[in-house]
């Protein structure tokens, strides 16, 4: 980088500093601040003063220090080499930082984002002389044996291709190909730069209509989350934010998972760098690690680089969607982005509006969930992303702001109950609270899939649920004996749903994940019983007789039994099921 | 436009000797001091008062006019003009070595116990660096604390942080002794040592542990960080960092498993109050400061294990919950931040039972990974499951006969009581002394599930239950 000093250090107050003798800053260029150079941003400008926010710990650093202008913003370098690959905050690549500073991370380490020496086998897919529009595929590299990385024109260079270079090994800095531009010949190589804080462009956002299939049932057939969605999961501690981020960036069907431990847990982001590489696609038989980016600013690394983190982590899915992939972003949890950005306010001595926040936080709030969607690139390939937000409300009340402004701008909404989760029900999404607006758009793809018994079904079951909660209140006050078998029956079916249906088990090699298939039947095995069970008690069968029915304990454990591919176990259960029914109604005839 | 600093590290050394004589300002723990040289943020200072006696502090803000500075040991007795200020040019730094067990130190890290200076190695800066997470290793290893209800239901995990969530006049400090007496790795190694760090404690608590950890004979693997109530509330700060600077050099250079005691939180978090409301920052809620959770997580995650070295450190920290709320800003970020929490119930106290850990609330996170076949016992984590279960119906059922009354109960609600009750009676509540082996702790948890009907068993398998349920014996035996 080119040492040009834009100012000196006139105060310094944690993570922020202020700028004096400020020349030609420019707003949100990235600096180095003192002698060991620690990364910093340019975040307001007023005469010849600037702050800065400095995304490492700042101890040490005092007035009169020098700060070192970059001429550049905030960016991410864009390349292959992304994938399976742990960065910080700011794109730095842990691994390579080990390497240099050791098991601590030591102030002012740089090393590249992109390693510079590695060469990757390109193949060009375009010729020299034709036109290059923004966005346009140059050529492909086999990134990893299930992802091909696109090499894009960046979204601001066009014009004619002078040269392209022929199959072959390089790195990511040589030049791939030339371009004669209006402003002059532009060579470009491998990777790009974006600033952090700018959507890339697309030609055109496309309405949502496939589901994001999960493999978890509570998800997928209650509350559906649609390809370039965005849903927020707040839940207190405890509750299984984590866990159930986990579980979608493991089985989910998007073809990239952009993970942003942002302010959480370092034995969190360990457990993932050690689990993943393990574990298998159910859909690729790949590793999942090949389709993963980490990105880990642990709880205890600075704060500032806590609110960059967000930003990183989706500039680098919007890369992946413009070459034509489905990526979903987990946000790990936005809360501890929305206090750095609370902690960053207040050393700026900023006005707080609610709870100490700024007053721009539904703005920036907004402005992070509208990143996502399905969109069609520039170069005319069609992707997603999607947006998975956890949202850590203090004392799990979601009266607070974050988690309040952030229901304004997601469609689809998991809340976490603490009573499920003491009663170690998970995932302990709340089927109370929760909702999706997707429902209605994605029934068509279930309707091609399963057939259109999804979307009646989980009308079905959704009602008895809400039936239930009245006939518990009633249960509260003069206990189930007061209630007659009918209305018991329904308690009684829900529990059999909430039992053997939405929980779920994360650890069990056939629980896990459940097709969109089995998850089907086994819905309609539930609703099986509760048809064939209420017209038998209306026959006169008493309700404790139907409940010590023998298959209802297969029923009860058919998702640990029957894998994806017993689809017809699953059937010949429904069938047993029927059967029991039927020999109760003769019995009481 | 003022000329940038030529060398800062030799200006730094050569400004580092100058004392500035007089204040501009004294509040509260805080002082300033105008017209300086350029002085590092964080930066270590010694405010040497009239008499001579020496403090020490660290810089919270700097600026070309006045730098901001907060004093460890209180601000009590310094005049304006009389005290002089000296920046040494670097943060506080502990020098650390293994010689410093068995002794007891002040919360700044200087030894109170009347004995000299111990040899000390490498001067380390007290706010430690973050663990590269790539560097971490993940932990399973599970310890035996001899205690069920820690034990059966919420493992603890070296390298685990698991704070004891807990209220004024219960038993959170004999349940931290105990756990300090008891815990050992089955099989492995055992080169321990315990780091307490007390924070805003009663002198009689420090004696407590001190008593404990001497009728045990363990004294010689402990080191004592005493800041006790009556020592200036700032110092409070610094302590749970020269004890976590002690624990990372015994666990990553010297190979020992640490077990960190820190208590009690709260009083920490209300220094950190202190010091915020005087310097007018814009507070979140109660008044904490808006970083509180960062904060509290630089201490939290210096927890853990690293790939290829041998050591590990365990933090027990505990904290009392203000009126027993658990949503109140403390307990609430700690729990954000740390890998579960052992959480007492007045309720239980009330009714004798120790140690009086609630069931539900309670939880560790790292247990998945510690327990089962070749760790504990094979059906351990099916019954842990089946047993949270089957303690939430009872909740459930007790609130019901608490409207209803017992004998309107249903006889599958009545089973569920007394299942309640057995299991608390029997499995949670144990002597103070008495060191349960996992194998007899599971087996106890069997024994109050069999007053439930085998069909209402969901979470355990046909397997599970013909073993340990209805006493057959293992198939492959």
């Amino acid at each position: 980088m080119e040492e040009r000093i834009i100012g000196l250090v006139k105060r310094v107050n944690g993570p922020v500093i202020e700028a004096m003798g400020v020349t030609d800053a420019r707003m949100l260029e990235l600096v180095r601040v003192g002698q060991s150079r620690l990364v910093g941003e340019v975040v307001k400008l007023s005469g010849d003063g600037a702050v800065i926010q400095v995304y490492e710990d700042a101890t040490g650093i005092a007035p009169r220090d020098p700060i070192f202008g970059s001429g550049m913003p905030m960016s991410v370098e864009l390349g292959p080499g992304l994938l399976g690959t742990i960065y910080d905050g700011i794109q730095r690549p842990l691994e390579a930082i080990r390497g240099l500073s050791g098991h601590f991370i030591e102030r002012g380490v740089t090393a590249e984002s992109l390693d510079r020496a590695k060469r990757w086998h390109f193949v060009p897919s375009v010729q020299a002389g034709t036109r290059l529009e923004p966005g346009a595929t140059i050529g492909t590299i086999q990134e990893t044996s299930r992802i091909e990385h696109r090499v894009l024109a960046p979204p601001d260079v066009s014009g004619t291709l002078l040269s392209v270079a022929a199959e072959g090994d390089y790195t990511v800095t040589q030049t791939v190909a030339t371009v004669r531009t209006v402003s002059g010949e532009v060579e470009l190589p491998f990777f790009q730069r974006w600033p952090i804080r700018v959507p890339r462009p697309v030609a055109r956002r496309l309405p949502l209509n496939q589901p994001l299939v999960s493999g978890q049932r509570v998800i997928d057939t209650l509350f559906p989350l649609a390809k370039g969605g965005t849903v927020a999961i707040p839940g207190g501690f405890g509750t299984g934010k984590t866990m159930t981020q986990h579980a979608i960036a493991k089985w989910c069907d998007a073809d990239i998972i952009v993970y942003i431990g942002c302010g959480e847990r370092g034995n969190e982001m360990t457990d993932v760098l050690t689990e993943f590489p393990k574990l298998v696609d159910p859909r690729t038989g790949k590793s999942l690690m090949e389709r993963t980016i980490l990105i880990a600013n642990t709880s205890n690394m600075p704060v500032s680089a806590r609110e960059a983190s967000i930003y990183t982590g989706v500039t680098l899915a919007e890369y992946f969607r413009d070459q034509g992939y489905h990526v979903a972003v987990m946000a790990d949890s936005t809360s501890r982005w929305a206090e750095a950005l609370r902690e960053l306010s207040g050393r700026m001595e900023e006005m707080p509006a609610e709870e100490g926040f700024p007053a721009y936080l539904p703005t920036r709030v907004a402005e992070f969930y509208e990143r996502a969607g399905y969109m069609v690139s520039l170069g005319g390939a069609e992707g997603s992303v999607s947006i998975i937000g956890a949202v850590s409300p203090p004392g799990g009340d979601f009266s607070e702001p974050v988690t309040q402004h952030t229901k304004r701008f997601v469609r689809c909404f998991w809340g976490l109950d603490r009573q499920l989760a003491n009663a170690r029900h998970y995932p302990a999404i709340s089927w109370l609270d929760s909702y999706s607006e997707y429902a209605d758009d994605v029934k068509p793809w279930w309707d091609e899939r399963v057939g259109p018994a999804w979307a009646v079904g989980r009308a079905e079951i959704m009602e008895l649920l809400r039936r239930e909660v009245r006939l518990l209140q009633v249960v509260k006050l003069v206990g189930p004996d007061a209630l007659p078998d009918g209305q018991r029956f329904i308690i009684d079916v829900c529990s059999l749903f909430k039992n053997a249906f939405l929980q779920q088990n994360a650890f069990d090699d056939i629980d896990r994940y459940s097709s969109a298939e089995k998850q089907s039947r086994m819905l309609a095995i539930i609703l099986v019983y509760w048809q064939r069970g209420a017209q038998a008690i209306k026959r006169g069968v008493p309700l404790s007789d139907l409940k010590r029915l023998k298959v209802i304990q297969e029923v009860n454990k058919m998702k640990f039994s029957y894998a994806d591919d017993q689809l017809d176990e699953l059937d010949r259960l429904s069938a047993r099921l029927e059967r029991a029914v039927d020999r109760l109604e003769e019995d009481h005839a | 436009m003022p000329e940038p600093r030529v060398d800062p590290e030799l200006e730094r050394a050569l400004m580092a000797g100058r004392d500035y004589i007089g204040l501009s300002r004294v509040d509260g723990p805080l002082v300033f001091v105008r017209k300086t040289h350029p002085v590092g943020y964080r930066e270590l200072i010694e405010c040497v008062d009239a008499e001579g006696h020496t403090r020490l502090g660290m810089v919270l803000d700097t600026s070309d006019e006045v730098v901001v500075a907060q004093v460890f040991e209180g601000t009590q007795g310094l005049t304006m003009p009389g005290s002089r200020v000296r920046f040494c040019g670097h943060p506080l730094a502990v020098g650390v070595s293994q010689d410093m067990l068995g002794r007891v130190f002040d919360g700044l890290g200087r030894p109170i116990d009347g004995g000299p200076f111990p040899s000390r190695g490498e001067e380390r800066d007290v706010n430690g660096r973050p663990i590269n997470p790539t560097a971490r290793e993940y932990p399973r290893d599970f310890i035996q604390t001899g205690i069920s209800a820690i034990d059966g239901m919420n493992t603890l995990i070296r390298g685990q942080k698991l704070p004891i969530f807990s209220g004024n006049g219960l038993p959170h400090n004999e349940l931290a002794a105990q756990i300090a007496r008891q815990a050992k790795l089955r099989g492995g190694t055992n080169d321990f040592a315990v780091v307490f760090a007390a924070m805003g404690v009663k002198h009689d608590v420090a004696r407590y542990f001190t008593r404990s950890f001497e009728e045990t004979g363990t004294l010689d693997k402990v080191a004592l960080f005493l800041s006790l109530a009556d020592d200036p509330s700032i110092e409070r700060i610094i302590t749970p960092r020269v004890a976590l600077t002690l624990a990372e050099h015994l666990a990553y250079d010297c190979g020992l498993h640490v077990l960190v005691i820190m208590t009690d939180m709260s009083n920490y978090c209300e220094s950190l109050r202190e010091i915020s409301t005087i310097r007018g920052e814009i507070p979140s809620r109660k008044g904490y400061p808006g970083y509180l959770y960062s904060d509290l997580a630089e201490l939290y995650e210096r927890s853990g294990m690293i790939k290829g070295l041998p050591g590990s450190i365990t933090q027990l920290p505990i904290l009392t919950m203000p009126n027993d709320d658990i949503s109140h800003p403390i307990p609430d970020l700690s729990g954000y931040i740390t890998e579960g929490q052992i959480v007492f119930e007045r309720d239980m106290s009330g009714r004798g039972l120790y140690p009086p850990v609630a069931g539900l609330p309670s939880l560790s996170r790292l247990m998945k990974d510690g327990i089962g076949t070749g760790m504990t016992r094979a059906d351990h984590p099916h019954l842990a499951s089946q047993l949270f279960a089957a303690y939430s119906y009872v909740k459930d059922a007790r609130n019901l006969a608490s409207v209803i009354g017992e004998d309107e109960l249903t006889p599958l609600d009545q089973d569920y009581l007394a299942f309640g009750n057995s299991f608390e009676k029997t499995f949670i509540n144990q002597g103070r002394n008495e060191d349960r082996p996992i194998e007899r702790t599971l087996d106890l948890g069997w024994e109050a599930l069999k007053l439930l009907p085998a069909e209402e068993l969901h979470r355990v398998t046909d397997e599970e239950l013909r073993r340990h349920y209805h006493g057959g014996e293992p198939l492959d035996a």
